[in-house]
């Protein structure tokens, strides 16, 4: 293709754009709404699954060790669970380490009368943290087969309660996906048929007089893509307005749930949308067009 | 330049056909007139020779075309051996004069420099300088037929297609068009005009092709339009 045809190409594309100005307003509307669905999904979803991330990383399973155990046999057992794929950290908690913490979080002023004694000598422990709380079952059975722990304790029942919400999110995720992308194939066949009828006079023209598919085709093609980007970037706009406000909102209004909900910071969440958004978006421009174009080259 | 040799075409199986056995020949530099009734197979004749249709049966050969062989991608090149105006003028109603005849040269990739100089020389030549800016839909039927000439002629075409061009003109514009047409022929270019306007045939005594029900039932040097009744 020539410069000047590039150049004539392009402007053509971007003059398409405010020549059919109510089917450029329907196809940003469709692409918009699509994408403004998606965004809000997506940031639903990422930050529930943040909150139950966050979550996971605060359930442990707490080693005690035999009361005539060595401290050589405690760091063997300390590798020996740092080694294990399942396991975030290890965290050795220490007789006067625990007294301290029991002294701050349960006695305050009464601990002066324990003052010289501890009576949590021998609870020295491994606090264990996993990288997926799905496996604390795999880590239970290897930690029972250890030589040195006396006893393990672990909650069965929060990591189920997790596993299970991650994947009943997963389930949800991928049933949304799937109405949004139905949703979405609705919007943009209509709007496609909306391009067919507007196109169709000037497709006609330009074949008659010699045009090539290729010369036929770049400047819709170029409007589908321009079209996308702003598509794309309204709700994008308006998603990063919608989700500062929630979480401001969500963090001064509800400060009793704050243990509970974490939220991503907008440029964890925008890092992945902007990029999927735009390719959604250009890819919904683009093939709207070509689609649109294909069923008047045959002339 | 024109050859039709026993061209046949049926829209439907088991129906009339269109056109029945059509063979002609219209020579490098003529003035044609084909003429017939409604239905008669005149638009089926422009169509095919535009390639927009192909014959059930026989040849067409345009320019060294064959046009039941041509490949669907060498149709564009074809076209560009032929300039064609419609009744219903066919021009792009969102853009002005000029961008629609120069739109016939963006197409075929000529360069900027190029449509600079022959876009204001053909509105020059169909009497339309002046109005290079205002857009198609603010001028008369005759003058938008003017803008849809200068399209065809812009990229120097050596046939000119005109399928009823004045049917939607009064009878001054639709002489002014003709007289255009005339004057285009007589500059070199094939000319073939579609119609069934009677008084302009009879009184411009050219080469007139009438066909009905799909066949050529006369082809006769300075004819003129039979009654067909």
């Amino acid at each position: 293709m020539k410069i000047s045809t590039f150049v004539f190409t392009f402007k053509q594309g971007f003059k398409n754009i405010f020549r059919n100005k109510i089917f450029s307003l329907a196809t940003i509307a469709t692409i918009a709404a699509c994408i403004f669905l998606f965004g809000l999904f997506y940031s639903v979803v990422e930050n529930v699954r943040y909150s139950i991330a966050k979550a996971e990383t605060n359930v442990a399973v707490t080693v005690f060790f035999d009361e005539d155990i060595t401290d050589s046999r405690i760091q063997e057992i300390g590798e020996m669970i740092r080694s294990r794929p399942e396991v975030a950290s290890v965290n050795y908690v220490s007789a006067s380490d625990a007294w301290e913490a029991f002294k701050v979080d349960y006695l305050g002023e009464y601990a002066d009368g324990y003052e010289g004694d501890n009576p949590l000598e021998g609870s020295e422990n491994f606090e264990i943290y996993l990288q997926d709380v799905s496996k604390q079952g795999q880590l239970v059975s290897f930690l029972e087969t250890v030589d040195g722990i006396r006893e393990i304790n672990h909650s069965d029942v929060t990591a189920n309660i997790l596993t299970q919400f991650n994947k009943l999110l997963s389930y949800v995720s991928l049933g949304i996906i799937g109405i949004l992308l139905a949703v979405s194939l609705f919007l943009i066949s209509n709007t496609v048929a909306m391009g067919i009828a507007v196109r169709r006079e000037e497709i006609g023209i330009m074949k008659l007089i010699g045009a090539t598919d290729f010369v036929v085709r770049s400047p819709f093609l170029i409007e589908g893509i321009l079209l996308g980007v702003i598509g794309a970037t309204i709700p994008l706009v308006a998603v990063y307005f919608i989700y500062n406000n929630i979480i401001v909102y969500a963090t001064e209004q509800f400060v009793i749930l704050n243990d509970i909900l974490h939220f991503k910071t907008a440029r964890d969440i925008f890092s992945v949308l902007i990029p999927v958004a735009l390719v959604l978006g250009v890819g919904l421009g683009f093939f709207g067009s070509l689609i649109t174009v294909r069923k008047h080259l045959r002339v | 330049m024109i050859t039709l040799e026993n061209v046949s075409k049926s829209y439907t199986n088991d129906g009339m056909p269109a056109l029945n056995n059509v063979s002609l020949h219209i020579n490098k530099g003529e003035f044609v007139f084909i003429v017939g009734d409604s239905g008669s197979g005149k638009s089926t004749m422009i169509k095919l020779l535009l390639r927009e249709l192909t014959p059930t049966s026989g040849r067409i050969i345009v320019n060294n075309f064959d046009l039941a062989r041509l490949r669907r991608r060498k149709i564009p090149k074809y076209r560009r051996n032929i300039g064609v105006v419609f009744q219903d003028f066919r021009l792009l109603k969102d853009r002005n004069v000029y961008e629609n005849v120069a739109f016939a040269q963006r197409v075929i990739e000529r360069p900027t420099k190029e449509i600079k100089k022959n876009v204001p020389a053909m509105l020059s030549l169909v009497g339309l300088p002046e109005k290079y800016r205002s857009k198609t839909k603010e001028l008369s039927g005759g003058e938008q037929q003017r803008v849809a000439l200068a399209r065809a002629l812009v990229n120097n075409p050596p046939i000119l297609l005109a399928d009823e061009p004045t049917g939607n003109l009064d009878p001054r514009n639709s002489w002014e068009i003709m007289k255009l047409l005339e004057e285009i022929n007589r500059r070199g270019t094939t000319v073939v005009v579609v119609t069934h306007n009677r008084e302009i045939v009879n009184a411009m005594r050219k080469r007139v092709i009438t066909v009905k029900k799909g066949v050529i039932v006369s082809d006769e040097e300075k004819g003129e339009y039979i009654d067909e009744d």
